[in-house]
This record gives C-alpha cells, sequence and structure tokens, in this order.
C-alpha cells in the first residue's frame, strides 16, 4: 500500500486525481491524529479544525508577516496547537468524555469568533500566501505537476503514523486502551488518567496541526471558514470512523472517499459549501456502519478472508 | 505503626449511610475477612480504602499516610490493589494485555511489563490464555483475570471483592489456596465474601457489616457464635430462601 502511494503520483498526472490525492493524503494524517485521540483513547473530539487552523494560521501568519520559513511555521504551528490542546483538556478531562466531545464544540465556536475579528489574522477573509519561487525550502512547487506536494504529504503521513505507532508500542499505548475500555479501572490499576489523556490530546493536537500547516502552504491561501469550520471537524471524525476507528489504513481509505466524494459534488452540482459532500458522506459512514462496525478496513478485511489464495497479499 | 488503620471512616450516599463509623486495623501479612449481608457497605469500603471514593468522615492511614480521599491511582501507586465485583476486565484487550496495564505501574519497560505479567498469569493459573481474547473468558477466568491485574499492580495490600461468588465448588477451593499461597508470600489481603464459608478458613479476623455499620470482629470460631451476626446472616439467608 505504501509503496502503491509512491508511485501513485509518477504514474497518474491527470490534475482532478493528483488533486484528490494530496488532500486525501493531507486529511489522513488529521484523521490518524484524530482516531489517536477519538478511537483508540475514547476522548470523541468535535474540534479538531481547532488544531488544523491552529497550524494553517500559526504558518501563514509567520510567513506573511515576519518572512519566516513555513518549516518553522510548521513547528511553531505544533507548539501552539500542543498548548491550546492543553489549556483544553486540563480543565475538561476532568470530566467523563462526552463533556470533552461538547467543550471541543463550544471552543471550535470561541476560536473562530476571535479569529474572524481578528484583523491581524485576516479577519473574515483569512490569509492569502504569497507565491514564492518553487523549493523544498519554501515548500512551494509548480501546480503543473503535484509530484512534489504527494511525496510531501505522503512523508507526512508516514511521519505521522510512524509517530502514532510509536506512542502505542508501550506504557503510553496500554494506557490510553485501558481508559478507553474502562476509565475507572484504569484508575484503580495506577492509570494516571488525566495525564495520559493530556498526552495522546497532544501528540493528536501536534499531528493536525502538521496537517493543517501543509494544507495552508498547498492551497496558498487560509480560509477561516474552511480551517476553522465545524464541517472540517466533522470530516475529520468521519473520515476517521469510515475508515475503521483504531486501524492505521483506516483515515487513508476513509480519506481517499471523502475527498472524491467532495470533489465530485464539487465539480458536478457545484456543491462548494453547502455541506452535501458531508451529507453524502455522512449517509455512507451510516451505512457502513450498519453492515461492518470496523468500518472500510472492516471490509476489506472479510473479503480478504473470503479469498484464502490471495489473504497474504492483501493483508501487506 | 499498622499496614491500614481505619478510624470512623463513614460515607452517605444523600439520605443513605453506606458505611458507619467503621474501624479497622490490618498489619502486614494479616488475611481479615470482611463480610455481611447484600448491602452491607462493604464495596463501599473498598472504594473509600482504595481512593475511588472520598469518605464523608473519618480517617483512612495507609503505612502511616492518610490516604482517605486520595486518587485511585495515587492508592494503587501507593500499594492497594483491588478487584471489582463486577468483573469489568478491559474487553477489546487479550488477557495479557489486561494484565499489563497493572504490570506497568512499576515496570515502564515493555519487555519486563509483559514477563511480569506472564509470572502473574502463570501464578493464577491463566498462562495458557494469555493470548486469548479477555471478552471470551469464562466467570471464573475472568475472576482469575480480576486478581491477576491487581497483583500485576505489586500491592501490599489486595482488595478482593467477592472474588469467589459465583465460582463452583471445586473452583472455590482452588481460589482459596491461591489467597492463601499470595498471602504465605507476605501479601496482606482484605476479603470481602458474601458467603461465610469460604471466609472463614482463609482469615485470621473477621470483620462483620450490617447497614454500615461494624457489628462484629474477632477470630472465625467468636464470629460464628455472635448473636447479632447469626440474627444479621440468618435474616438474610431466611429471607433468601423465601424470596
Ligand atoms: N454510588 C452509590 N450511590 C448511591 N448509593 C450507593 C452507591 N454505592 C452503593 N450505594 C448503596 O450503599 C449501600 C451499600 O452498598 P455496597 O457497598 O455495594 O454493599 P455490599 O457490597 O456490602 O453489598 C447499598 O444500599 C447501596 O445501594
Ligand atoms: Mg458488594
Amino acid at each position: 500500500m505504501g509503496l502503491l502511494l509512491f508511485v501513485y503520483p509518477f504514474v497518474v498526472k491527470d490534475a482532478f486525481w493528483q488533486n484528490v490525492a494530496v488532500l486525501a493524503l493531507v486529511s489522513a494524517s488529521a484523521a490518524a491524529a484524530w482516531n489517536l485521540l477519538g478511537g483508540i483513547t475514547g476522548q470523541v473530539s468535535f474540534g479538531h479544525s481547532i488544531f488544523y487552523g491552529t497550524g494553517a494560521y500559526t504558518t501563514g501568519y509567520l510567513l506573511v508577516r515576519y518572512g519566516l520559513s513555513p518549516w518553522v511555521g510548521m513547528a511553531a504551528g505544533c507548539l501552539v496547537a500542543v498548548a491550546l490542546g492543553i489549556v483544553i483538556g486540563f480543565p475538561v478531562f476532568r470530566l467523563r468524555s462526552h463533556y470533552f466531545s461538547i467543550a471541543t464544540i463550544a471552543m471550535q465556536q470561541v476560536i473562530f469568533i476571535i479569529v474572524v475579528n481578528n484583523k491581524a489574522l485576516g479577519a473574515a477573509t483569512g490569509i492569502e500566501l504569497p507565491l514564492r519561487e518553487a523549493s523544498l525550502a519554501n515548500l512551494q512547487f509548480s501546480t503543473r505537476d503535484l509530484l512534489p506536494y504527494h511525496l510531501i504529504a505522503l512523508a507526512l503521513l508516514g511521519v505521522s503514523s510512524l509517530a502514532i505507532w510509536l506512542f502505542m508500542q508501550g506504557k503510553a499505548g496500554a494506557y490510553v486502551k485501558a481508559i478507553r475500555d474502562d476509565e475507572d479501572v484504569a484508575r484503580a490499576m495506577g492509570v494516571p488518567v488525566r495525564r495520559y489523556k493530556l498526552y495522546a490530546l497532544a501528540l493528536s493536537a501536534a499531528i493536525t496541526s502538521l496537517a493543517g500547516s501543509y494544507y495552508g502552504m498547498y492551497s496558498l491561501f487560509i480560509d477561516p471558514n474552511v480551517v476553522l469550520s465545524l464541517n472540517l471537524s466533522i470530516a475529520i471524525v468521519l473520515v476517521g470512523v469510515l475508515g475503521g476507528a483504531g486501524s492505521l489504513w483506516g483515515p487513508l481509505v476513509g480519506a481517499w472517499v471523502l475527498q472524491v466524494i467532495q470533489e465530485e459534488t464539487r465539480v458536478r452540482l457545484s456543491g462548494a459549501g453547502n455541506a452535501l459532500d458531508l451529507v453524502i458522506y455522512g449517509l455512507l459512514v451510516m451505512l457502513i456502519a450498519v453492515v461492518e462496525p470496523a468500518g472500510l478496513i472492516g471490509i476489506g478485511r472479510r473479503l480478504a478472508r473470503r479469498l484464502p489464495v490471495r489473504r497474504r497479499a492483501v493483508q501487506r | 505503626m499498622s499496614l491500614l488503620e481505619l478510624d470512623g471512616v463513614t460515607r452517605r450516599f444523600g439520605g443513605l449511610v453506606a458505611v458507619n463509623d467503621v474501624d479497622l486495623v490490618l498489619e502486614e501479612g494479616d488475611v481479615v475477612g470482611l463480610i455481611g449481608p447484600n448491602g452491607a457497605g462493604k464495596t463501599t469500603l473498598f472504594a473509600l480504602i482504595a481512593g475511588s471514593l472520598p469518605p464523608s468522615s473519618g480517617s483512612i492511614a495507609f503505612r502511616g499516610a492518610q490516604v482517605g480521599g486520595w486518587s485511585a491511582d495515587r492508592a494503587a501507586r501507593a500499594g492497594i490493589g483491588r478487584t471489582f465485583q463486577i468483573m469489568r476486565i478491559f474487553k477489546s484487550m487479550t488477557v495479557l494485555e489486561n494484565v499489563m496495564v497493572g504490570s506497568y505501574l512499576r515496570e515502564t519497560r515493555p519487555a519486563r511489563a509483559r514477563d511480569l505479567a506472564e509470572q502473574v498469569l502463570e501464578t493464577v493459573g491463566l498462562g495458557e490464555l494469555a493470548g486469548q481474547a479477555a471478552a471470551n473468558l469464562t466467570v471464573a477466568s475472568k475472576k482469575r483475570l480480576e486478581l491477576a491485574r491487581a497483583l500485576a499492580t505489586q500491592p501490599r495490600l489486595l482488595l478482593l471483592d467477592e472474588v469467589m461468588s459465583g465460582l463452583t465448588p471445586v473452583e472455590t477451593s482452588e481460589a482459596v489456596e491461591l489467597v492463601r499461597k499470595l498471602n504465605q508470600s507476605g501479601l496482606a489481603v482484605l476479603l470481602v465474601e458474601h458467603v461465610m464459608e469460604v471466609v472463614m478458613p482463609l482469615s485470621q479476623r473477621v470483620v462483620v457489616l450490617d447497614h454500615g455499620v461494624k457489628i462484629a470482629e474477632g477470630t472465625p470460631a467468636e464470629v460464628s457464635r455472635d448473636s447479632a451476626v447469626i440474627e444479621a446472616y440468618l435474616g438474610d439467608q431466611h429471607a433468601a430462601a423465601g424470596g
């Protein structure tokens, strides 16, 4: 699967499908990050665009205002997102998880309102990023062939997945799964529950922020109605759930499907901004949840079991 | 300094006094039985000691530290391990993973935590089932898993909440042997059982709760002769037989 994603932009040169792939990779990173907190730790956030927006805005602002490299912006965005995550999580994680869900929605609105009323952040219009010379240092490339954008997005997803995988290997992984299964019992086993929820939130926020930074650089325009929207937060949740909460490849599959739906509704039904894509996607999520609660990945696994000869190849 | 010392511990739920002015002392290496009819306040008392609930009043000292009102994870770190009466296993995990959540408390390295968990599973007789999905275990095995998980935190005091109820006579006597073995290795045990017969052969001392109040304390022989105990228990058993 990893190899396939690598080869893809060398083979596929169609602008539509190249764009879909880049966007899918970016949203897969965000969904994988959400999944760490929502799927694995059991703390369902409906406000992940907070962190996505934080990445995009930090990078954009530092670039436009101080001319700082987007790479510096990405790192700074991570720090701001982690700080924001801790500020939100610290008080709220004292309470049960559904309060966390509600708080994330509320924070999302608060931050949206603060940003669209802030002139330095471009208020309601957002920030337009300057076109620079195409180079890795500037994180800008020719848009005629999205190959470099694709490869960097893929690297981003790789690094994110690796970070999450490493987090899950030892004590932290065991603890966050225990928290999802039964918080009280986890506590009785000596798990400092709030601290480990915050660890998961911090890593999740950092990765989501990276995805947001990169999206900002890719689109060269930071629109609060996109990067700080409730729609985006919901899209991140749906991608995580459709793919299969708890699995590593799930978010990628979910992201791909959502991107195709999004682009198709935009092109064919000129449905930009009316959330029709999310409606269609939501229905799909419901349908799949009924058929296979483990998501598309679960369906894939079931098919793989039916086809014993190809089983090993499919599992790779 | 005693291992555990409860002084005038009370816990109210609204108007209900679930635990009423209870005194209790446990020394290192003790096995104390805590019995009483359903609703007597045994589980609540456990929750108070293990930090799952704060007491309304009274003091709970564990190895000299005032632990009443501590969080449960802090109590676990201090050395208080507990099982849950209604088996609350981590259902998405394997048997081994369940126990590793406990062993990570004092062994941060995964390999060491795994070794300890495997060792504990051997001790409780679940070694063979380490790789199984915990959700698929039988009731008896789930109770052993509850015990293994608590043991993996390497406690100094183990609170066992009806780990033997619902077991067959053979399973019960195996469990009794297991608790005896753990105690011989130096672990202090506070043992809640609804059934008196299980507690008697194991405990040096027995404490009897009824409606939150400690109505008797003494050796198993003394307690089983105590008229208040007989009344509380016989009343309960007659009611059970009649209902
Ligand atoms: N969280 C709670 N809220 C309200 N009442 C409770 C709570 N926990 C226990 N109780 C009540 O306290 C009393 C003692 O319960 P419990 O400690 O479970 O008894 P036992 O374990 O001896 O059967 C019961 O009347 C029970 O209904
Ligand atoms: Mg009870």
